[in-house]
């Protein structure tokens, strides 16, 4: 990820792909899996990286050194999540000739996974999803949801107790 | 398989078409489609500010693109707020409603461009008649060369600029026939112009109104040709008493 931040501070323009690249799979089916649908959590991860390259055009020196990228792309995501949710009306502003969404990138049960966590309370899904789906450390997480440390282990502890249960239930 | 490790393997690739979606949104990549036109079939690019080029959909246009505007191109559909209005500013000559990205221009090019636009379906215009729309009467010369590289001909009509000693010209999509073939589309005859270019004809007057006008104008058009007095330049009309024409202000 150094690199990554390294390049981006050097040419923007040039670098934001890679971005796009290595965090754009963890964002979409974190986000996927945080609000079940495909189209949302397509808004979301366009708009997420929108608005992360608008940021990083202003970004000096400084700014770019305490970067942290996963927590801080999560920042923007989860904010934007708020807001779509009071207004799911809103459309992309390009949309892509061809585009069919899905394709082959599914994951395996990706229908039962989507009942599974919806069975969770937002909290622990958020926590679950950013430690075991996206691979978030516990200190970003807490960055990333302003949410302390304990409350974020707690709540992916009682997270993955209710999708155990849940899934035994499905036996 | 323990929980942990099932839920890992639920971040597989990238859907297509986010990445490309987020290319367009920020502006790394302009959008493309194809329309038909006068001229055949042209490509039309475009971004959040608006229309960005128009190219003929022939070899190499995604290649004159990137060399132009230093960005890639991804197949997309315009912006639903004004991607309606592309067909019809294609058709008539004229942006109308539909906004253009003029930011790779400096700001008196933008200008030029704009007046450009302005000028009425049928009708054409001398370079020098732009400079002074324009406020820079000596800057003919420039006129041209903004012409030249006007990054959205048929939606900005530079087809329907001439040179100042009133022939056709160059046109920068294609080349000059294409202008003859555009002009006639919309009703001027090219032969004619050429011929009026041919004995130093710049502006023609109507005895009966008192009022000269730029031979395309479509007032001098209306008085039928058999009433229609030629003149070499302005001044010598002005000299005979006659008018200069509010509509298409020969100057």
């Amino acid at each position: 990820m150094d690199d990554l931040i390294a390049a981006l501070a050097s040419d923007l323009d040039r670098a934001f792909p890679s971005l796009v690249e290595s965090a754009g799979p963890g964002l979409y089916w974190g986000l996927r899996r945080l609000c079940g649908d495909h189209q949302e959590a397509e808004d979301l991860t366009q708009e997420t990286f929108i608005r992360a390259y608008r940021a990083l055009g202003d970004f000096d020196g400084r700014r770019f050194e305490e970067l942290r990228l996963s927590p801080w792309l999560w920042t923007i995501a989860l904010n934007l999540g708020r807001n779509h949710l009071r207004n799911r009306s809103r459309r992309p502003i390009f949309v892509e000739i061809g585009d069919h969404g899905r394709h082959d990138t599914e994951p395996p049960d990706t229908a039962a996974w989507d009942a599974r966590f919806s069975a969770l309370p937002a909290s622990q899904r958020r926590a679950v999803v950013l430690r075991h789906v996206v691979g978030m450390g516990i200190s970003e997480i807490s960055a990333a949801t302003g949410r302390p440390e304990g409350t974020v282990k707690a709540d992916i502890h009682r997270g993955l107790e209710r999708l155990r249960r849940v899934m035994e239930q499905e036996r | 398989m323990n929980i942990e490790s099932r839920l890992s393997e639920l971040v597989t690739g990238l859907p297509d078409g986010i990445a490309e979606g987020v290319a367009l949104g920020t502006g790394l990549a302009d959008g493309f489609d194809l329309y038909p036109s006068p001229l055949g079939e042209v490509v039309v690019t475009f971004n959040i500010e608006g229309v960005s080029s128009v190219d003929l959909a022939n070899d190499g246009y995604e290649e004159r693109f990137a060399r132009r505007h230093g960005r890639g191109l991804l197949r997309a559909e315009p912006p639903s707020a004004w991607g309606r209005h592309i067909p019809e500013a294609v058709e008539a000559g004229t942006p109308g409603k539909l906004p253009v990205d003029l930011r790779s221009r400096t700001p008196f090019q933008a200008r030029i461009l704009r007046i450009a636009a302005s000028i009425p379906k049928g009708e054409v215009r001398p370079y020098v008649w732009l400079a002074r729309e324009a406020e820079r009467p000596g800057a003919a010369r420039a006129v041209g060369s903004t012409m030249a590289r006007n990054p959205v001909p048929l939606i900005i009509p530079c087809h329907r600029v001439v040179r100042s000693d009133g022939h056709l010209g160059e046109y920068s999509l294609g080349g000059a026939h294409n202008k003859w073939e555009l002009l006639t589309h919309e009703g001027v005859e090219p032969a004619r112009l050429e011929e009026l270019a041919e004995h130093h004809v710049r502006v023609q007057g109507d005895p009966s109104t008192g009022v000269y006008c730029l031979p395309t104008c479509h007032v001098i058009r209306g008085s039928g040709e058999w009433n229609v007095v030629d003149f070499a330049s302005t001044d010598k009309a002005r000299s005979q008493g006659f008018r200069s024409c509010p509509e298409c202000r020969p100057g």
